[in-house]
């Protein structure tokens, strides 16, 4: 931080506590997303199974008070499942977004920095990426480069880049113009020095809501990628795989279908409702009297 | 209207270009050879040889890159792996779906999302926009495979109102449009839910202006301002976001044509990609995206005809 931003705001914990009692649908939603959080980072713990352990006698069994979520064909215990595939899906959706964030926000800020050239390629190039549906987009990056954790967040990356260059370079643009961009360059402070220190912190806040917004669009990718089977690989649990797996015995197992999706429901939920209650905060024209 | 309309589409010139481009250099980023990628361990070397002069993989890269262009440009998108016909037979067979599906998806968005937003916008932090709000907040928050899957179980399922997976006849009118009703309807709640949040969004920002102040002052009536006065004002941000949104429809398209096994663009790019058919994958990005760049070109046209003040720029 720098005194280019302080000086114009409160304090962090005084704006986070008057978000919580201005948004308290989002409120809610963060207490949600924190527990998934919870049950992806102690799923060893906290699992009442080993996620991969068959059990052929419990092949397909209902609910029951042992197994609470039922068992799926190769009598897994889908509860466990459920708390072990948070893990995947919480990962490759935040380190994703953070991938896009950091590349598309740093693409976003030399394009309004240097204007000019650099700005019209950077931007084409970003426009002819929004040309993509992003799921087409991400099916075929996997596919090319072969379904793995690694490969699967550089595809979701790659398919959220574009928005993130776009709403870091829109006021970049206006603030390489300020007084206190112009000081620092007559003290003779470098270009990457000064886009560092004084653009990136003013530019955070609207590329962190954004990136909230696509959280739940990278939750969603990872799981229709799963589902298409293109997630990570079997064994690991993940949502969408367990769906694709539950699909050809959803008549008799419907609980295999049903619970992975309430858990990707879940995560959805709240953080629509974190963004949305992000973005209310944040834009003036929707903020309430 | 018309140099206008003429102007749009030379811009589109470059992005589908750099659409092209993108495409070409993704399906060679693919780590090794793509001829041994295709045909895996046990090929011969012969097979691999032969598989390399077809895809035209033994040319320089560059070479390869304007031979690609100048076929796509003379509307050859290359042959499949698998049947060996070209790609765009088997699109132009499975088009029609897709677009029934996606048209009658957007209808159901526009006749119920544009109503429901200005519903939500005029009774604010009323009942009926609370309600409005939280079912527009689930639509947005299934991923169109679960949404589907719900459709599935429950309405031809379990109330077995319309035809399970595969069983229409699509040679029947009547058939073919009760196998539509539940995938639509599955894309179309969706939609519905996006063009309902950016109405609301856009009536509220609209609603707080002088004009609409003046309007009410000279004694309009209460619907006419909020018809004519707020929503004709409204509607750019609509257009733009349904024309965005297009996007986020195709990708839900491909997982409601696998989940209701329906025919459809996005059945052939999972049928390609289960046989690692790259040629057909390749034709397909650029068809994709050339319905994206189009939908744009759409949208801006839109722009025009509901804004005076676009055309005249």
């Amino acid at each position: 931080m720098n005194a280019a931003t302080v000086a114009t705001r409160p304090s962090l914990p005084r704006r986070l506590g008057h978000f919580a009692r201005k948004q308290k649908a989002a409120s809610f939603g963060l207490v949600v997303l924190f527990a998934m959080i919870l049950c992806a980072v102690f799923a060893p713990w906290i699992s009442p199974y080993d996620p991969n352990e068959q059990n052929i006698i419990l092949n397909l069994a209902a609910p029951s008070a042992e197994h609470w979520f039922g068992n799926d064909t190769f009598g897994r215990d889908t509860l466990s499942r459920v708390i072990w595939g948070a893990r995947v899906s919480l990962f490759v959706a935040f380190t994703s977004i953070l991938l896009a964030m950091v590349v598309g926000g740093l693409l976003g800020v030399i394009a309004g920095y240097f204007g000019g050239r650099t700005d019209r390629v950077i931007m084409a190039v970003m426009d002819v990426l929004l040309s993509f549906p992003s799921l087409v987009m991400g099916l075929l990056v996997v596919a090319v480069l072969g379904p793995t954790l690694v490969n699967l967040i550089v595809a979701i990356a790659f398919t959220a880049v574009a928005p993130f260059a776009r709403i870091a370079r829109a006021p970049t643009l206006s603030i390489r113009n300020r007084e206190f961009v112009d000081a620092a360059r007559s003290f003779g402070m470098s270009d990457w020095r000064i886009m560092l220190r004084y653009i990136l912190p003013n530019i955070a806040d609207e590329v962190v809501v954004l990136g909230t917004l696509w959280l739940a669009t990278a939750v969603r990718t990872e799981a229709s990628l799963s589902f298409i089977g293109l997630g990570v690989r079997p064994p690991t649990p993940t949502w969408g795989g367990m769906i694709r797996d539950g699909f050809e015995n959803m008549l008799d197992s419907p609980w295999l279908v049903v619970m992975p999706s309430l858990a990707i429901l879940a995560v959805m939920i709240a953080l629509n409702m974190i963004g949305d209650g992000l973005r209310d905060a944040t834009d003036p024209r929707l903020r309430q009297e | 209207m018309l140099s206008y309309t003429l102007k749009r589409l030379l811009f589109a010139i470059p992005s589908l270009l750099g659409v092209l481009t993108v495409v070409f250099f993704i399906v060679r980023i693919a780590p090794g050879d793509p001829a041994y990628v295709i045909l895996g361990e046990s090929a011969s070397a012969e097979a691999l040889a032969a598989l390399r002069e077809q895809l035209g993989l033994n040319k320089p890269l560059h070479l390869q890159y304007v031979e690609f262009l100048w076929s796509v440009m003379q509307g050859d998108l290359g042959r499949s792996m698998i049947s060996n016909q070209p790609v765009l037979n088997e699109v132009w067979r499975v088009l029609p779906y897709t677009i029934e599906l996606t048209a009658a998806a957007m209808l159901i968005g526009v006749v119920f999302g544009v109503p429901l937003g200005v519903l939500s916008a005029r009774y604010r932090n009323g009942a009926a926009d609370y309600v409005v709000r939280f079912f527009s907040l689930l639509g947005l928050s299934f991923p169109a495979f679960i949404s589907a899957i719900l459709l599935l179980l429950a309405f031809a399922i379990t109330i077995p109102l319309f035809p399970v997976i595969g069983e229409a006849a699509y040679d029947d009118p009547v058939q073919r449009l009760r196998a539509l009703v539940l995938p639509a309807l599955n894309l179309g709640l969706i939609m519905v839910a996006y063009i309902t949040r950016v109405t609301r969004s856009s009536m509220l920002s609209v609603i707080g202006q002088d004009y609409i102040r003046t309007a009410q002052a000279k004694g309009a009536a209460p619907g006419q301002v909020l018809r004519v006065h707020a929503l004709g004002n409204a509607l750019l941000p609509i257009v733009t976001v349904v024309g965005l949104y297009l996007g986020v429809m195709i990708g839900n398209s491909v997982l409601t044509e696998i989940v209701f096994n329906r025919p459809g663009l996005g059945k052939l790019i999972v049928t390609a990609l289960n046989q690692r058919d790259y040629p057909t994958l390749q034709a397909m990005l650029v068809i994709y995206a050339l319905f994206i760049v189009l939908a744009n070109i759409i949208t801006d046209l839109t722009y025009g005809l509901i804004d005076p003040r676009v055309r005249n720029q």
